[in-house]
This record gives C-alpha cells, sequence and structure tokens, in this order.
C-alpha cells in the first residue's frame, strides 16, 4: 500500500474549473449549453430502463420467472447435449491448404478511386478479412474503411443473383444470343450507336479490351459516370497544362499545406498513403529535425481533413475561389480579385498563410479539391509553379484513369445523344448511374424514354435502380471473386486476384467487353493473362514473372514518372471572379460512408458514426449554429430514445426534399450541407430509404454546391440515431481526457500533458499482478490519429460484431467496441477538432473484474481483462462500473444464427459469435495474441516484438495505434508510453489502464496565437 | 380440545422432514451426476460413421503413424480429417474391391466429400488447439483413449472445462516424452509423477489457465 494521500477534490479536479463555466472541450452543442439533456448518457451506461423494475408487479413477477429459471438451469445444464455435427474432408485437397491455418493473397481492391493492395485472409477458401498490403503504395499495409467494408458488401446476401432480361430469370447464353443480333447490326453502322457507359476505370487489360472494341465499332464511345472520379482536377490540368495530369502529393517535402476544400485524408483513392505521409510529420516524441507541418484549410463544407487542420476557414464556395486568387496575385499571378469571407478572423488567417507560403515558397503545397471548379483547379497548379514547389511538393503524372473524365465523355453529352436517338445500344459496366447521375443530366429521363435506346444492359452487384430501367442485367462479380488488374493513385500497377470463385455466377467488366468482341467464354483468368503477356518481357519466363506479381501484389517500380509540364498562361486566368449568389448555399458532398450510395446496403458502413456529425443511418442539412438561428432550426432534442430534431424543407432551384437539420458546430455560415446517396428506392433490405436522397437539388455544371437556397421548418419531429453523447465520460476538460497543446508549447515543454500533482502511483487493497511472461499494452497517438474511422470498420470485421440498426442505435446501444470520440474547442462557430480512439482500456485495477458475480470478466496472466461468453449472465454490473464505458451489451440477439445466409461464411472462425445477454468488449484481438503464443511456442522462442498486431492498428492509416509487450522495454509500445506526451485516461480514480494515450499537438501559427508560446504557470498546460 | 396429533407424529415429522431432504439431496445428486454422465457428455458411445473404420486395424494392426492422415497436428489448431484421396493411396492397392469401402471409392469417384459424424465435439466457445498440445508432450491418448484399441472411435473422456483444467493445473501428470506423443496405446508409467515433472520442465509445459487461454 503506498501511502500517498490526496484529497479527492486535488486529484479529480486538476484544473481550474469553476462549475457553470464553458467546458474547453465538449461534445455535442449540449453539452456545451450546459442541458440536462445530456445527463441521461452521462449518469448511466445503458439509459434505455431495460433492467429496472421500478413497478412491484413487475418486480414480482420477474423474481418468480426468475425462480422457474434458476430451477430450469440446473436441469438444462444436465439435459443439454451437444446437437451432432459432421466433419467434411475434402475428397482431393487442394495443396497447401491446412485445416486452421488462414492463408493470405494478394490482390487489389479499386474502393475509391484507384487501387489499394490489400491481403486476404482466406480460411478454408473463404476469405474473411481484409488487411493492407505493406508493399503497395496506396496501401502501406493499411486500409481505409471503405476497403474494409467491402468483404461485407461480397457476401451480401442482396446481391442479384441471376441474369435477368426485364425481371425474367435468364441464362448468360441466352443474354449473348440476344446481344449478338444488335451487335451485327451496330457492325454496319461502324457502332454509331454503340455506348459504354462505366465508373473509374483503371485497369490497363479493361482499357485494352475497350480500344479493341472502338477499332472493331469506330463510331462508337465510352463515356464514364463516377462521383468519385475527379473530372474538376481533370479540367483544371486541361486549363492549366493543355491536358489532363493528375498531381500525386510529397507531404515529406510541404511544410506548409494549404487546401482549399481538398479532403485529402477523407476522400479519394490515395487518403491512405496521404494519411500515412501527412501524419509522420506531425507526431514525434523530441523536436525533430524537420518542422511540423502546418496545415491550413479553406472548406466550404465539413471534412475529416478540416478536422485536423490548424487553421480552419469555413467560407462559402465562392470564397474558397476568392482565397485561392488571394494567394494567387500574392504570388504574382495576374488574377482579378474575387470574393473574400467578411470575418475579420478569418482575413488574418489568410494573411498569415501568405507569408507562410511565401517564407518556405518551395516547401509549400497547394491543393484544391474535387468541389471546387476547373478554374481553381488550375490556379492551384499556377500557383504551386510559381511558388517553386511544383516538383517538389505537388507532383505532376499522367492520369491512372485510363478514361479521364471531360465533357466529351461525360453522362450528359451520353443523355444528350440518347435523347436524340442515336444510342442503339447502351451497356453499363458497373455502378448505378441512375440513382447517381444528376437528374439535370437527363440520363434518368433518356432511361425511362422506352422508345430510345432499343438494348440497355447493366453489368452490377446489386439489382439497383439502373438495372430496373435495363433490358439485361447481369450480375457482377465482385472483385474478391474475379481476375482484373488496376492501379494505384501513382500509377503503379497490380493483377487483382481472385479468393473465392464467384458466388452467383458473376460477370466481370472483362468477360463482358470480351462477349461484345465475339467471344463469350473466355473467362477473365485468361482475358486478363492473355493482355499480361506482353506486360512481361519476352525474355522472362511469363510464369514465372506472373507468379511473382500476383504474390507481391504488385509489379515493382511500376509509379508513373513525374511529368514535365509549364502552366500555359492563356485566357483561363481571365475568369471572372466568383461571388457570393443568394444567401444560402447548398453543398453536396459525397457521403463519407456509404459515398454516393454505392456503400448503402453494407450495415457496417450505415452504422459507422459519421467522422464529424456522429450520425448514423441517416443524411441530414448539416447547418452552422449561426444559420440555425437564421432558419430558426431548434437544437436537437436529447433523450434516452434518440436525438430529436425538426425537419426542414430544403428548397434550391425550385426543387425541394424534406430532411432532418442536424447543427453542427464548426459549419460554414450560409452553407448548408447535404450527403449523397441517402434514399436509395432499390439497394436491398439494409440500405432501402435509408436517409434522403438530394440529387434532384443537384446541377450538372456545378454539381457540388448551388446557390440560393432557402430552409424552412416543416413543422414535423424526426429521431436521429446520433452517438455523439453515447458512452459520455463526464467533464472531460478537467479530467483531462483529452490533452493538447501547441507544437510552441511542446518544443517549450515537451511534458506539457503531465498533470502536475497527479500522483503516478496509488496502492490498492488487491495484490499486484505478477506479469513473468508477456504484458500487452497499446498507445494511442492523437497526434497521429486523424478520425478515418477505419479502425471501427477493421474491428468489426475482425470480431464479428453485430450491426444492431438505426432504433437500437438511438437508444445508445450500438456494438462496435472501439468508438472515437470526437471533442470539439472552443466556441462553437469555429470550434477546433479533436478525434479520441476509445477502446476497451484493458485496466489493472479492473472496475469491471471485481463486480462480476459469475467470474464472467477476469484478468489474464498477460494482463487482459477476459470477457468469457458462455460464463457471463448478463447482470451488466462490470459496465455500470466501468469508468471508460467500453463494454457493450447485447440487448437482443444482434448477431443472426438462424438464417441460413451467406453473411455467416464472413465470420472469423476465432472468434466466438455472441449470443443474446451477453457483456462483450475489445479483447485486444485475443485470438491474434493466441495464435502469435501457440506458434512461438511450438517453434520454441519467445514472442517477437511486431509479431502481434491488433486489428485497429494493422488498419491504422497513420500509424496512431501500436501494441506490444510492456515486459519488453524495447519495444514500440515501451517506447511510446516513455513519451513526454503520454498519459492515460482517469488516471486519478487508480485503474491503472493499459491503453494509454499520447497528447495531441497542434501547429498553429504562432503569429495569429501571441500567447501561445508561452504556457500558463501552475495549472494545467492543457486546459 | 383434543389433541389432533397423536405423540409418534413427532417422530413421523421428524422422519418426512429427513425423508424430504434425502429426496432433494437425491435430485440433487442425480442432476449433478447426470451432467457428468456419457448420457450428457457423450463419452463412451461409438457412432455409426459412413466406413465403420478402425483405429485399432490401421494404428496397433498396420501401424500407421497418425500424422499419415492427421497431418497438420503438430502444426495447426486442427489435427485436419484426411481427405478421401489419403484413404485411397492405399486403398486403389489393396481391398480394391471391398464393398465396405465402396463409399469411399465413390467419394473418390465423384469429388463428393465423405461424411463423418464428429466423435470429440467442443462447444464453439472453445477453442482447442492440437499443435500447442502434442508439441509439449501431451499424447493422442491422453485425451482421445487408447485410440489403438478402438474398433470405432467414441468420445473417451467428458470434455468438460474441469477435465480441462485438471490437466492444466497438473499437467505433469500427463505429460510422456515427445517421442511417445504418437503412441497409439500408451500407459503412464509407475514413476509418472517424477518423469512428468522432469517433462514439464525440459519442455517449459506451463499451460495457463487465464480464460482467454481457450474463450475468446
Amino acid at each position: 500500500m503506498s501511502d500517498v494521500h490526496i484529497p479527492i477534490s486535488q486529484v479529480t479536479r486538476v484544473s481550474k474549473g469553476a462549475s457553470g463555466a464553458k467546458p474547453r472541450f465538449w461534445r455535442s452543442l449540449d453539452e456545451l449549453a450546459g442541458s440536462e439533456d445530456i445527463k441521461v448518457w452521462l449518469h448511466r451506461e445503458f439509459p434505455e430502463k431495460a433492467s429496472e423494475f421500478t413497478d412491484p408487479e413487475g418486480r414480482r413477477q420477474f423474481l418468480q420467472l426468475m425462480g422457474a429459471s434458476v430451477a430450469l438451469a440446473g436441469l438444462s445444464s444436465a439435459c443439454t447435449r451437444q446437437p451432432a455435427e459432421a466433419i467434411v474432408p475434402y475428397a482431393k485437397a487442394p495443396e497447401q491448404f491446412i485445416p486452421g491455418k488462414p492463408v493470405y493473397f494478394a490482390t487489389v481492391l479499386s474502393t475509391d478511386g484507384a487501387a489499394q493492395g490489400v491481403l486476404v485472409e482466406s480460411h478454408m477458401g473463404r476469405p474473411t478479412k481484409i488487411e493492407g498490403n505493406p508493399d503497395h503504395p496506396g496501401s502501406l499495409g493499411s486500409t481505409d474503411h471503405f476497403a474494409q467494408a467491402e468483404i461485407l458488401n461480397l457476401y451480401d446476401p442482396d446481391r442479384s443473383k441471376s441474369v435477368t432480361y426485364r425481371t425474367e430469370t435468364q441464362t448468360w447464353a441466352a443474354f449473348v444470343a440476344a446481344i449478338r443480333p444488335v451487335l451485327d447490326a451496330q457492325k454496319a453502322l461502324k457502332g454509331e450507336g454503340l455506348r459504354l457507359l462505366t465508373p473509374t476505370v483503371t485497369s490497363p487489360t479493361l482499357a485494352g479490351q475497350i480500344a479493341e472494341l472502338l477499332k472493331q465499332y469506330p463510331l462508337a464511345k465510352w463515356h464514364v459516370h463516377d462521383p468519385i472520379a475527379r473530372r474538376n482536377a481533370m479540367d483544371g490540368a486541361r486549363l492549366a497544362f493543355g491536358r489532363a495530369l493528375q498531381p500525386v502529393y510529397e507531404f515529406s517535402e510541404a511544410d506548409v499545406i494549404i487546401s482549399l476544400d481538398a479532403d485529402f485524408l477523407g476522400l479519394g483513392g490515395d487518403k491512405v498513403a496521404n494519411a500515412r505521409a501527412f501524419s509522420a510529420r506531425r507526431s514525434f516524441d523530441t523536436v525533430a529535425d524537420r518542422e511540423m507541418n502546418r496545415l491550413y484549410m479553406v472548406e466550404s463544407s465539413i471534412s475529416v481533413t478540416g478536422s485536423n487542420a490548424d487553421h480552419r476557414m469555413a467560407v462559402r464556395a465562392a470564397e474558397v475561389e476568392g482565397i485561392a486568387r488571394e494567394l494567387a496575385s500574392a504570388v504574382g499571378l495576374p488574377v482579378e480579385k474575387g470574393a473574400l469571407p467578411a470575418s475579420a478572423m478569418a482575413k488574418s488567417i489568410v494573411e498569415a498563410m501568405i507569408k507562410d507560403a511565401k517564407v518556405r515558397p518551395t516547401r509549400t503545397l497547394v491543393m484544391v479539391g474535387e468541389t471546387q471548379p476547373a478554374f481553381v483547379h488550375a490556379l492551384g497548379f499556377a500557383i504551386n509553379e510559381k511558388l517553386g514547389s511544383l516538383g517538389t511538393t505537388l507532383i505532376l503524372t499522367e492520369p491512372v484513369e485510363a478514361n479521364p473524365p471531360s465533357a466529351e465523355n461525360s453522362i450528359e453529352a451520353l443523355s444528350t445523344d440518347m435523347a436524340a436517338g442515336k444510342v442503339g445500344a447502351l451497356f453499363i459496366l458497373g455502378g448505378n448511374p441512375v440513382a447517381t447521375a444528376v437528374p439535370e443530366s437527363g440520363f434518368v429521363s433518356a432511361m425511362k424514354d422506352q422508345t430510345k435506346v432499343a438494348l440497355r444492359v447493366h453489368l452490377g452487384l446489386f439489382d439497383d435502380e439502373t438495372s430496373e430501367l435495363c433490358h439485361w442485367h447481369i450480375p457482377e462479380a465482385h472483385a474478391l471473386e474475379t481476375w482484373g488488374d488496376a492501379r494505384a493513385f501513382d500509377g503503379t500497377l497490380s493483377v487483382q486476384q481472385p479468393l473465392i470463385a464467384p458466388l452467383y455466377d458473376g460477370k466481370s467488366s472483362h468477360e463482358l467487353v470480351q462477349s461484345l468482341l465475339g467471344d463469350s467464354t473466355s473467362t477473365s483468368y485468361q482475358i486478363v493473362q492473355a493482355a499480361w503477356k506482353s506486360r512481361i518481357p519476352a525474355a522472362a519466363n511469363f510464369d514465372k514473372g506472373w507468379r511473382r506479381i500476383i504474390h507481391d501484389g504488385l509489379v515493382p517500380a511500376s509509379a508513373f514518372p513525374a511529368a514535365v509540364a509549364k502552366t500555359t498562361p492563356g485566357a483561363w486566368m481571365q475568369a471572372e471572379p466568383a461571388s457570393n449568389q443568394g444567401d444560402l448555399d447548398v453543398a453536396f458532398r459525397l457521403d463519407p460512408n456509404i459515398l454516393d450510395g454505392r456503400y448503402a446496403n453494407n450495415g457496417w458502413m450505415q452504422e459507422l458514426p459519421k467522422p464529424l456529425t456522429k450520425l448514423t443511418w441517416d443524411n441530414a442539412v448539416l447547418v452552422s449554429p449561426k444559420t440555425a438561428k437564421r432558419f430558426s432550426i431548434p437544437e436537437p432534442e436529447g433523450s434516452a430514445r434518440g436525438s430529436f430534431v425538426d425537419r426542414v424543407r430544403l428548397e434550391v432551384g425550385g426543387q425541394s426534399v424534406s430532411m432532418p437539420a442536424w447543427i453542427v458546430p464548426g459549419h460554414p455560415d450560409d452553407v448548408v450541407t447535404v450527403h449523397l446517396g441517402g434514399g436509395r428506392k432499390r439497394s436491398g433490405k439494409v440500405g432501402q430509404g435509408v436517409g434522403v436522397d438530394v440529387q434532384s437539388l443537384r446541377t450538372a455544371g456545378s454539381p457540388w454546391v448551388r446557390s440560393g437556397g432557402q430552409v424552412t421548418r416543416d413543422g414535423t419531429r424526426y429521431g436521429m440515431g446520433c452517438t455523439q453523447d453515447h458512452w459520455k465520460m463526464e467533464d472531460a476538460s478537467e479530467r483531462g481526457l483529452l490533452r493538447t497543446g501547441s507544437y510552441e508549447e511542446f518544443k517549450a515543454n515537451p511534458g506539457f500533458a503531465q498533470h502536475p500533482g497527479q500522483p503516478t502511483e496509488m496502492g490498492s487493497l488487491y495484490p499486484a499482478h505478477p506479469y513473468n511472461g508477456n504484458k500487452w499494452g497499446m498507445s494511442i497517438d492523437l497526434s497521429a490519429c486523424i478520425g478515418c474511422n477505419a479502425c471501427i470498420t477493421a474491428c468489426q470485421s475482425e470480431n464479428n460484431i453485430a450491426v444492431v440498426g438505426k432504433e437500437q442505435i438511438m437508444m445508445g446501444r450500438e456494438m462496435q467496441w472501439l468508438r472515437i470520440d470526437r471533442y470539439y474547442e472552443g466556441d462553437s462557430e469555429s470550434p477546433a477538432v479533436h478525434h479520441q480512439p476509445v477502446p476497451c482500456m484493458q485496466c489493472e485495477n479492473a472496475s469491471c473484474e471485481v463486480v462480476c458475480p459469475v467470474a464472467a470478466t477476469t484478468h489474464s496472466d498477460e494482463g487482459l481483462n477476459d470477457m468469457v461468453y458462455n460464463r457471463c449472465v448478463g447482470t451488466r454490473y462490470c459496465s455500470n462500473n466501468c469508468a471508460y464505458k467500453v463494454r457493450r451489451f447485447n440487448f437482443f440477439l444482434y448477431s443472426d444464427w438462424d438464417t441460413n445466409s451467406s453473411l455467416t461464411l464472413q465470420k472469423n472462425p476465432d472468434v466466438t459469435v455472441r449470443s443474446r445477454g451477453v457483456m462483450e468488449k475489445c479483447t485486444y484481438c485475443v485470438q491474434r495474441v493466441n495464435e502469435a503464443r501457440i506458434n512461438s511456442k511450438n517453434e520454441g522462442r519467445e514472442i517477437r516484438e511486431g509479431e502481434i498486431k491488433t486489428a485497429c492498428q494493422q488498419v491504422c492509416p497513420t500509424q496512431a495505434i501500436v501494441f506490444g509487450d510492456l515486459n519488453n522495454a524495447e519495444s514500440a509500445v515501451s517506447k511510446k508510453k516513455a513519451s513526454p506526451r503520454n498519459y492515460v485516461l482517469l488516471q486519478e480514480i487508480n485503474t491503472k489502464p493499459r491503453t494509454s494515450y499520447l497528447a495531441s499537438v497542434r501547429n498553429p501559427n504562432p503569429e495569429l496565437h501571441p500567447g501561445a508560446s508561452e504556457p500558463t504557470e501552475g495549472e494545467a498546460h492543457h486546459g | 380440545m383434543a389433541q389432533l396429533f397423536p405423540k409418534q407424529a413427532n417422530g413421523l415429522s421428524q422422519a418426512s422432514i429427513a425423508a424430504g431432504a434425502a429426496v432433494g439431496a437425491s435430485v440433487l445428486l442425480t442432476l449433478f451426476l447426470l451432467a457428468r454422465s456419457g448420457y450428457a457428455t457423450g463419452a463412451g458411445t461409438p457412432y455409426d460413421q459412413p466406413v465403420p473404420f478402425s483405429h485399432n486395424h490401421h494404428t496397433t494392426g498396420v501401424g500407421i503413424d497418425c500424422r499419415y492422415c492427421h497431418t497438420s497436428v503438430e502444426t495447426s489448431a486442427s489435427a485436419s480429417i484426411p481427405p478421401t484421396q489419403t484413404c485411397m493411396n492405399c486403398h486403389s492397392q489393396i481391398w480394391t474391391f471391398a464393398p465396405l469401402l465402396e463409399p469411399v471409392r465413390q467419394s473418390y469417384r465423384t469429388g463428393e466429400s465423405l461424411e463423418w459424424r464428429k466423435v470429440n465435439d467442443l462447444p464453439d466457445f472453445a477453442y482447442f488447439n492440437h499443435s500447442a498440445h502434442v508439441n509439449k508432450g501431451v499424447g493422442c491418448t491422453t485425451c482421445h483413449g487408447q485410440i489403438g484399441e478402438m474398433p470405432l472411435v467414441f468420445q473417451a473422456q467428458s470434455l468438460q472445462m474441469q477435465w480441462c483444467l485438471a490437466c492444466h493445473r497438473n499437467p505433469e501428470q500427463f505429460l510422456r516424452p515427445k517421442n511417445e506423443v504418437m503412441a497409439p496405446v500408451w500407459n503412464p508409467p509407475a514413476n509418472q509423477l517424477e518423469v512428468g515433472m522432469k517433462l514439464k520442465a525440459e519442455y517449459q509445459a506451463n499451460p495457463r489457465l487465464s480464460c482467454s487461454t481457450c474463450h475468446r
């Protein structure tokens, strides 16, 4: 026992916090306002009264029932016999399959425009989990949350299962026969009426096949439609350089990053690589040789990237261009000035930003987001060129898209042809353009017009809105089911290798195009391999080279070389400045989870709390507090049954939709944001009708913003599943849950996050646990964490975590073991944002363990708080006693145990699928720990440092999470824990958490924060 | 008022209390024994299999090593049940027309798997790893019984947690030299505890008792 005596008041109140004062860190407007509403989430882990019997009747009945079940419990344990199980070995076993040992295959997934290299875990031929491929530049061993969710898409029971003509089930052979006469007719016309419509294609093989098709049908056309495509960036490059080029960012060289609406950490095929390189310059334990980078974010909505900015300016869309023009003229480009934000603060930030850029011109990176028009992109390129950073921080290469989006190949051009009756046969190779094309493009009406296109064919994973308007629907093979190839963001080439035979006899784009070429029997494998014959040098042994590429998952040194290009000064620079039109902009953004709706039927994605709003299962009109006041939108009313908000009518350009309104601190004023992908009409059981479809509000010319909006309350109420107040821990500010400081502060005092006066060692009534072998621990670097949500999805995939649905979420019953607490700092108008992932802390003195009446949660000899599902009787005492609120309870049978659905194939066989009435929580991926331990013992050695990676650690794009052995002083996690930034949550309650945090460091411009370099005396430096 | 109960009612009531307690105790005892009986645990009952494969004949009789069929027992959690192909390695040469083996030949011809009844079946929430045990000197027969004497395999042990823990707590009772691990019939030497202690130290067989060793 230690004899340290510290009055509790001193321990729990480490910094001055006069009660009633606004907290420094807050999670919702309710909390900022000190509302009583959130108490329901604060004081009870599960606010819904599931367990309380306040009326005597209920209590008596409960006791009677319990008496009966206790009596039966003895009987049933005596009489329950195991059901008969069969063992079904192979008749002829494939080589290298060892039952009980997963095999990993390298392949690629093009989930967000470019390839991410992945290693897919396969158990006896059944892919279960996706990991990043460390050798692949688009992955570096990590993935985004979309790639994680692909495994659920593969097994989605709602996928289309057969070829259909209209609604009638047909065969591939019938389809091939049916299109033959149409193609023959087109051949005579040189393909005049033949059109292909594809999403983004980076596959050289598919591009080659289509080129061959266009050779056979010279007048045919290939159109591209993809809401994630980079049309504006390409058009910008065309303006600036005269041809389509793509930017590749070198964050390692960038000291000053200026992002003009570019969500480079949240969207795009390069986001994982960006995140790794960006955060590598933001996380260190000693003042590095290189300075910390500084991110200035100018944005007309909200984004993950904006939440990581050192300085963020929330402005209207036209003002982004105005700031770009300001920057351009500051570096000496002859452009007119544009609209600038009115606020004095924004003005001073712009000044400081320009000054910063001028101090380190070649080490500045100016990036422009896809939601900005082509002109701003062109201007961005010109500014970088003028600064001299083109070639250092910004590299130009040929675009990875085989057919970069342009006006000529757009869906608008196609729709015009369709409406004019020029199209005789339309083949849609993937995607869901009917739902994702802007109605104004005319595509949907042309598709609906039965007289126009004689043959419409759709290849797709789902029988969706597009299939409905097509004659033929062909089920598409998932990327994990078929061969192909794809390029990473930098051009690196990979072969896509299947893990499993097509579940529903799906066809790939390769096979469909090949059938148009007259060969309907070649398989994807044959097509891709034939195309690669020419790509592997003739001198080399093809089989060997091919096998090597497939094994490694990429072709070495196949990234595009930097293109040499100079901007062509021209009339484009004289473009008239955009100005603010009307008094409300409507910003349209891809949903952070379901993008344009392509993940709408994916339960993991729908249930993932969105990075900033923490909304699930919905989209909403996102509006700033000030603008909300303008339209008299009330704040959400929190309750134990969800957050209730007003629905509003959002009107723009004569179109309107009715949607819930959600107030978002830090959202630009006079702008509302709506996310795409909601209100799907034919998506499958999960996504049907979730959210609201806002396509009708968009225009083809300016798809990402529309001015002149109007918002009116329509008087109805709507419940939202928002998790921002769930699992809330009291007094985040005063108890130092989140600790953050500026770079200047860190340089002056690296230990700024330590709370003076807080005891490090406190006694315990329980004897200390000896740890003779390993002692596991985890460190989470808040400086590196960008809040991208990949860890939550990876955890869900690895640990068989159930999806519960919106109704359950509204009651605070989400099951994700890992949550990311999003804190705002400052006022509600322009707060800073912090992300804090919170898994189980695996406490040394765990409060959960001591209250379990049946010893279902116990301390392991390696320091884990084990959770034994089969022993748990569901008292929930543990969760009641958990200071960190990391335990999750199965109120219902959330996992599907009964139906024989394909989803069961996704389950990780090394983790129990939990039943109703049991508690569960983060286990530090104990199945991975056990696997490594057994392997090491079998080989007669110790577990190697780095041998065990938890699912969240492995997927983390910024490597913010480190796991390892605390008994080894040389392990990465021990070193992290020795950092001066290290701290644990709620140290004063003496739970001794195994999971600790590294305080976040931000790098605001000292000129804008004059006092920042002098940490305040005495009281906590964070506070 | 006359007495309602005669004097001997005292004895009767005492006897009935005792009898009631005895009945209660015997019900509890029955339940206790029932839960541990072969009926509840499935121990001791051989099952009909598609082919009446005899471990007795193939191991003790012919002398085939366990690992000829259970190939991954030293490397994986699963010992693995052999594919039909393994049977046919021999039975394409001998007993090629035996009617008893027709299901095997049929499986080999058609590629359809043989469907065996699982005999030693742990609940799905318990994760057992064969390699971890055989590499530490736990023999096959320790859990599977004298497999070399079984014409048809039956579950030899209760497979209940207390049975697992008996060895995890005191492995020296069961450990044997590694070269005897695969013995199809094995009886412990008279000085098992002494040998066991030595082997425990030599093999560093320190079984864990934490819940997550088997439950995850």
